[in-house]
């Protein structure tokens, strides 16, 4: 029997949760392809000329605004930066007004970062252009998810059957939820470790296992995801201090002993070096981080490219279904 | 001369007075004169045939926004959106702008109500100044002009000193009830939905369900002490129906209230992140939903109120994070209830119309909630079959923020008299 061609259908993407493991193969396997157009002297593609891209930022970001900036110029698209840091209330003007002044102006991709989750799903419900999802409040942050499952694709070749640890603050990551999204349908097995407090309500209905305890699982790992404390989402003080936190879930040279020698070590940047891993840990080499914010490029580009082909193709059903319905 | 009405044919039913069966009411200079047999001319006479005459229903829970926030409501279109549901009494809460925390205020709402000339519009005055939770407020100066209770609504009362202070004192009037909003502030942070599951994965903050019980446990002590009489507002955890149900069968002073969205909705609603959907306290699930209603079955829960919460379409088309909570539903309450508890046989006809009209009447201490000869009539005529499709374009009340839009609901309401006046007919609107 022959397999049935892939067709990417969606115009936006606002989280992996809703992808099947196909869509997320076909988004990285289109990544692979644009690998190489940053290795070219001259680094751009005529892809997306003549698309206008708008980054709409309500949160401080530069790697991901920047790594979004250079994927759309890549692929010769116009891009409008737009960032606001004040959040909308009643009284000025709300996301909506923001959103649908700029689609006046005729754009076809929203780039959006937002600290209040489900932001990019609001908007892409009141808007016509399509929606990329910079990440909401601790909801998601798909192509950050994407980049890490790409990253460790490319150096073992698939994620079946490899044990990863994501460690540290999972209740106010999206990071985390787009990554257990990411590595659990590519067939990994996903462990979250942090304290108690800095685990999400009922984490225990999502596919993982979890710990406590960073040494009893650091040895059986193939990777290991150290996520960023964020100390701007907290209340109150989660832990009792810093120190006590580096203790037991900092990636220490001495935690560094008891690894897999061939342990992929990551982090979603920007990094605390000293809290959540010591910086020999960071540089040594075991770390892949540098490798991600490459490999975001690539895989934001195919991102774009293909939020662009989902718009066409639905630009298409709805001219073909107009001519028949004018005939 | 006397000013006679006669409501003929009608199937009425009067828990108080024990009466499930067909029969005419008369009443005369508006005040009931007799529920029976006899068919005496009349001024006006309302053919009842097929319809349900029920006691005025009541709704100890509603915010009409005046005064502050007009452009959401006003005394006047909530009075009209209460009598188009079949309401002839409801409470206003008092987190208004400025809050109802004196008698002057008190005064005034009671005077834009009768102005309105709909519903009856009763108020509870706030338990703490500004409702800031530390200075007693006047609450004896509101209590004689006419306040029916107390509370803080829209928060809890966070301290328990002030709180048994409010109980203690408010103790020495007569026929007045502490109301309170069972939520502590330090357990639900800065939450917006549900705490559990949903609210991980839509990465929203969430509010355990402990910052509603935790409170309640704690006032469950305080009223122990003070003997105080307790009612708590849209109970909305199993818990806290356990929690109800043990104070009660210990004798203590305590009723409470249900929401029609903590029976008909749970947080999966809010996977869209539809504001409509947000509303405080939160939608639960499903296991909450249904201790709720095994509650109300065994008569745990003393009454219904829609905690009718309006706001502008630009407040709600905000983003989950920072839209208000609450959630517009006087007008097609009453078909909520009929399809949640009538319809699945939870409870019967007499049981609904005895927690909608007379165990409300006696937690604010009015003389309502019956066809007894002699009290004000104040009647709600309705077609228990009549379909209708919930239309918030249509709704007299000046918001639209109702999820129940669309919706397939039965029993519409045909008359609600009030005080022998039609203030609402079905065919002239």
């Amino acid at each position: 029997m022959k397999k049935k061609e892939f067709i990417w259908k969606r115009r936006h993407l606002l989280g992996l949760r809703g992808l099947s493991r196909e869509e997320i193969e076909h988004i990285l396997n289109t990544a692979k392809g644009f690998e190489e157009i940053s290795t070219r002297s001259v680094k751009k593609a005529p892809t997306l000329r003549g698309k206008v891209i708008v980054n709409l930022f309500f949160e401080d970001s530069t790697r991901t605004r920047n790594s979004f900036t250079l994927a759309a110029n890549r692929l010769s698209a116009d891009v409008i930066e737009f960032t606001e840091k004040v959040s909308s209330t009643s009284k000025g003007e709300t996301l909506l007004d923001t959103a649908k002044n700029l689609e006046a102006m005729g754009i076809d991709i929203v780039v959006i970062r937002h600290s209040a989750g489900g932001v990019p799903k609001f908007l892409s419900r009141n808007i016509d252009a399509s929606v990329v999802n910079a990440g909401d409040g601790f909801c998601e942050h798909p192509t950050q998810g994407l980049l890490d499952v790409y990253t460790i694709r490319k150096i073992r070749g698939s994620l079946e059957g490899l044990k990863i640890a994501i460690v540290g603050d999972i209740a106010h990551s999206r990071v985390a939820r787009s990554d257990i999204y990411a590595m659990t349908k590519l067939g990994a097995e996903v462990i979250l470790v942090g304290p108690p407090t800095l685990m999400p309500a009922k984490v225990e209905r999502l596919p993982v296992k979890i710990s406590y305890s960073l040494d009893d699982v650091i040895g059986q790992l193939d990777v290991i995801n150290m996520l960023r404390i964020q100390f701007e989402r907290m209340g109150s003080n989660p832990f009792p201090s810093t120190k006590e936190y580096s203790h037991y879930f900092g990636l220490t040279v001495e935690r560094m002993k008891k690894v897999k020698k061939d342990i992929l070590v990551m982090h979603p940047g920007p990094i605390n070096r000293g809290l959540e891993m010591e910086s020999e840990v960071a540089d040594g080499p075991n770390s892949v981080i540098l490798q991600q914010v490459t490999n975001g490029l690539a895989v934001r580009m195919a991102v774009l490219f293909l939020v662009n082909q989902g718009a066409m193709l639905r630009q298409e059903i709805k001219d073909k279904r107009e001519r028949l319905e004018g005939q | 001369m006397s000013k006679t009405l006669l409501i003929k044919n009608g199937h009425v039913i009067d828990p108080a007075n024990k009466i499930n069966q067909k029969a005419h009411v008369y009443a005369v200079d508006g005040k009931i004169a007799e529920v029976g047999k006899i068919e005496p001319k009349a001024d006006l006479v309302i053919d009842a045939a097929g319809r349900f005459v029920l006691p005025g229903l009541i709704d100890i829970h509603v915010h009409f926004r005046e005064p502050g926030d007009e452009e959401e409501e006003t005394i006047a279109s909530g009075s009209a959106a209460a009598v188009a549901g079949g309401f002839t009494s409801v409470v206003c809460m008092p987190n208004t702008d400025p809050a109802i925390d004196d008698a002057t205020s008190v005064e005034y709402i009671h005077r834009m109500g009768r102005q309105a000339r709909k519903t009856h519009v009763y108020v509870m005055g706030a338990i703490t100044k500004d409702r800031a939770g530390e200075q007693l407020s006047e609450m004896g100066f509101m209590v004689q002009a006419g306040a029916v209770g107390f509370t803080d609504d829209g928060s809890g009362v966070q301290n328990p000193a002030v709180m048994l202070r409010a109980l203690k004192y408010a103790s020495m009037f007569k026929n007045i009830v502490i109301s309170q909003h069972c939520q502590d502030n330090w357990l639900a942070g800065n939450g917006v939905m549900n705490s559990g599951y949903n609210s991980t994965v839509l990465g929203l903050p969430g509010i355990d369900p402990l910052a509603e019980e935790m409170m309640l446990w704690r006032d469950i002590q305080l009223v122990r002490k003070t003997n105080m009489r307790y009612h708590v507002q849209h109970v909305s955890t199993a818990r806290c129906a356990e929690l109800i149900r043990q104070a009660k069968k210990e004798g203590l002073p305590i009723t409470c209230e249900v929401a029609p969205h903590h029976l008909l909705l749970t947080d999966d609603s809010c996977c869209d992140y539809d504001t409509n959907y947000k509303v405080n306290p939160p939608l639960r699930t499903d296991a909450d939903i249904k201790a709720i209603k095994q509650a109300i079955k065994d008569g745990i829960i003393d009454t219904l109120a829609s905690d009718h919460a309006p706001h502008l379409k630009s407040e709600k088309e905000l983003e989950f994070l920072t839209a208000p909570f609450g959630i517009a539903s006087l007008e097609c309450a009453l078909g909520l209830y009929i399809k949640v508890l009538i319809e699945p046989k939870i409870i019967d006809w007499p049981q609904l119309v005895s927690i909608m009209a007379e165990r409300p009447a006696k937690i604010i201490s009015v003389d309502k909630g019956t066809l007894g000869k002699g009290k004000q009539a104040d009647i709600t005529i309705i077609d228990p079959d009549g379909e209708y499709r919930v239309d918030v374009n249509k709704f007299r009340s000046k918001s639209k923020n109702c999820p129940y839009d669309g919706w397939k609901l039965k029993g519409k309401v045909e008359y609600t008299i009030v005080g022998g006046e039609i203030r609402y007919s079905a065919q002239e609107s």
